[in-house]
């Protein structure tokens, strides 16, 4: 499956990922490498193979629905690039 | 000091022969002296380290020392550590102290461990050379014109020069055992739920495990049996429980079934290191191991499957850096879209920028069954492979990298580097332990022989390797900037 420029733009969005023209060209050349590397999976027969997304192939243990954190939120927000009034500050979202 | 295992450092630490204190000095003046030129260090933390070391000699005098109180060892810059940096090598993250230990770092501190700082990596753990960090390549201690391996260069640099006896790396597709056996160390990936992940920043969480890096297997198996274990702040930890690593080491190895995948001694092998993996299979054979060949057909898919199933994994991780909560904010942003694409465009370095847009772009709307499903599917036949292959034998064998450690500036691109990764790539798609060991030269530089085992079988795996290093002196080889004594 062939890259285009639209496609890397199109990651570059989706990933809030600031690039420049030419950095999206550069990265077009390279993962246009990898996903030729990559496609060599299309050239097995996975038919019936269920997927597998964890190597132990556990289940997920639930636990009571208790609180079991306390309020840390002071000692989080003091790495955060800004806060006030314990809100973290962004641009102006809505004029 | 510098030149001593853990093990003989307790042994000297519970004769008095120096305290604690003495050893953290003896060894922060050693980073001081020797780090300038390495650069295995991100962050050296001489305070805290001296305050350890004065509570876990208190500890001795009042008679509550365990086995690991009072040693030194650092940290790759991946653990966080509360109120010290943890960059994960990264300009994102330049700017964050952590406010929270990981859980293997919680664990070490309790132990009694001294740690010394926090080691060199390749940005967020994606790289096999190290040269992808912010804070600058790492030199191997044997060779200054080689890299060290990556992603825990800086981690198995510091040991190979004797500037600390023991580290924590992590492997996500070979980044303990690769450099491990480019700087003649010992290193040990555990079986994929092991270790607590908690406070570990993440790359590819279903492939992501730490583990020890050291002189010795049997180090490994002390520091190993401190970290693991189950933790309830990590749902992929296994609720099974940790035995004594050591109570196997010195058991023997006769009629121990080893097999070699034709596959690992293939094509791109380089013939100096195949032949110093060879011979430490015949040593096997001297302590009454048997060897076959054995299959694992879906080898050359690991590579393939990986750059999918990682990059995917890392750019859905890697969203949290936003430029709001922590980390990298760009100067002066217009709007949001503006702070999030600039604070990330600024934070992140080339290769992570190439993960994310590989993964988002395999995520994306109309190519996910055709990759992200499809190599789901192959790592469940690459798995097989391995389940397969233990059926018939006890543990794998072979090279843990085709090459000795290559120049630094010499992969330049990056597929080239990728391929590296062969041997230990599969490894972590399977979920299975594997260890690295020094096991001779090939053009002056280490050769690791790596040995693998089913899922749970570390304890096994660190036998095989102890056994190795009673029969053999490879792992006590120094490069000759370590013989330097201060």
């Amino acid at each position: 499956m062939a890259l285009e420029h639209a496609d890397v733009l199109r990651a570059a969005h989706l990933a809030r990922l600031g690039l420049n023209d030419d950095e999206a060209a550069h990265y077009l050349d390279d993962l246009g490498r990898i996903l030729a590397m990559v496609d060599q999976l299309q050239t097995l027969d996975t038919e019936g193979v269920a997927p597998l997304a964890h190597p132990l192939e556990t289940t997920q243990r639930l636990r009571a629905d208790e609180v079991t954190e306390p309020d840390q939120r002071e000692t989080f927000q003091r790495c955060a690039p800004a806060v006030e009034q314990g809100l973290y500050l962004v641009p102006r979202v809505v004029e | 000091m510098h030149d001593k295992t853990l093990t003989e450092l307790a042994a000297s630490l519970a004769a008095g022969e120096f305290s604690s204190r003495e050893l953290t000095e003896s060894l922060l003046a050693r980073i001081e002296r020797l780090d300038g030129e390495i650069n295995s260090f991100i962050t050296v933390t001489p305070e805290q380290a001296l305050a350890a070391a004065d509570a876990a000699d208190a500890a001795r005098a009042r008679g509550e020392a365990g086995p690991l109180t009072g040693l030194p060892l650092a940290l790759k810059d991946i653990f966080c550590t509360t109120g010290v940096k943890t960059s994960a090598g990264s300009r994102m993250l330049d700017n964050f102290v952590a406010p929270y230990d990981a859980t293997v770092v919680e664990k070490l501190n309790a132990a009694g461990t001294v740690s010394l700082g926090k080691t060199n990596m390749d940005e967020f753990a994606m790289g096999s050379s190290n040269e992808n960090s912010f804070f600058g390549p790492v030199k191997n201690p044997w060779d200054g014109a080689a890299v060290p391996g990556g992603s825990s260069g800086g981690s198995a640099a510091a040991v190979a020069a004797g500037l600390v006896p023991a580290t924590m790396g992590t492997d996500t597709g070979g980044s303990i055992r690769q450099p491990a056996a480019f700087c003649g160390i010992t290193g040990l990936k555990p079986t994929y739920g092991r270790v607590s992940r908690y406070g570990i920043i993440a790359y590819a969480s279903s492939l992501d495990q730490a583990g020890p890096m050291a002189r010795t297997a049997e180090d490994c198996a002390h520091l190993l049996g401190a970290i693991a274990g189950h933790d309830l702040r990590d749902s992929t930890s296994v609720a099974r429980g940790v035995p004594d690593y050591t109570a196997e080491l010195d058991a023997p190895l006769a009629g121990l079934k080893i097999g070699l995948p034709k596959e690992y001694f293939g094509e791109g092998l380089d013939p100096e290191v195949e032949s110093a993996v060879r011979e430490a299979i015949r040593v096997y054979e001297s302590l009454g191991a048997t060897v076959r060949e054995v299959s694992l057909p879906h080898t050359h898919f690991a590579i393939p499957a990986y750059y999918v199933i990682a990059p995917a994994e890392a750019s859905s991780n890697l969203a949290r850096y936003d430029g709001v909560r922590f980390g990298h904010r760009c100067e002066a942003p217009t709007d949001l879209t503006d702070l999030y694409l600039r604070s990330r465009a600024e934070g992140f370095g080339e290769e992570v920028k190439r993960r994310i847009l590989m993964g988002t772009h395999t995520l994306s709307e109309g190519f996910f069954d055709a990759y992200y499903k499809k190599a789901q599917q192959v790592r469940r036949l690459i798995r097989q492979d391995f389940l397969d292959a233990f059926d018939e034998v006890d543990v794998l064998m072979g090279p843990a990298s085709p090459t000795p450690a290559f120049d630094l500036g010499a992969k330049k691109d990056p597929v080239s580097m990728y391929l590296q990764d062969i041997y230990t790539i599969a490894i972590n798609l399977a979920g299975i332990p594997g260890i690295s060991v020094p096991a001779g030269f090939a053009g002056g530089r280490p050769v690791g022989l790596q040995i693998l085992g089913t899922h749970f079988a570390e304890a096994r795996l660190l036998n095989v390797a102890h056994q190795f290093q009673q029969a053999t002196g490879w792992h006590l080889r120094r490069p000759a900037l370590a013989e330097e004594s201060l």
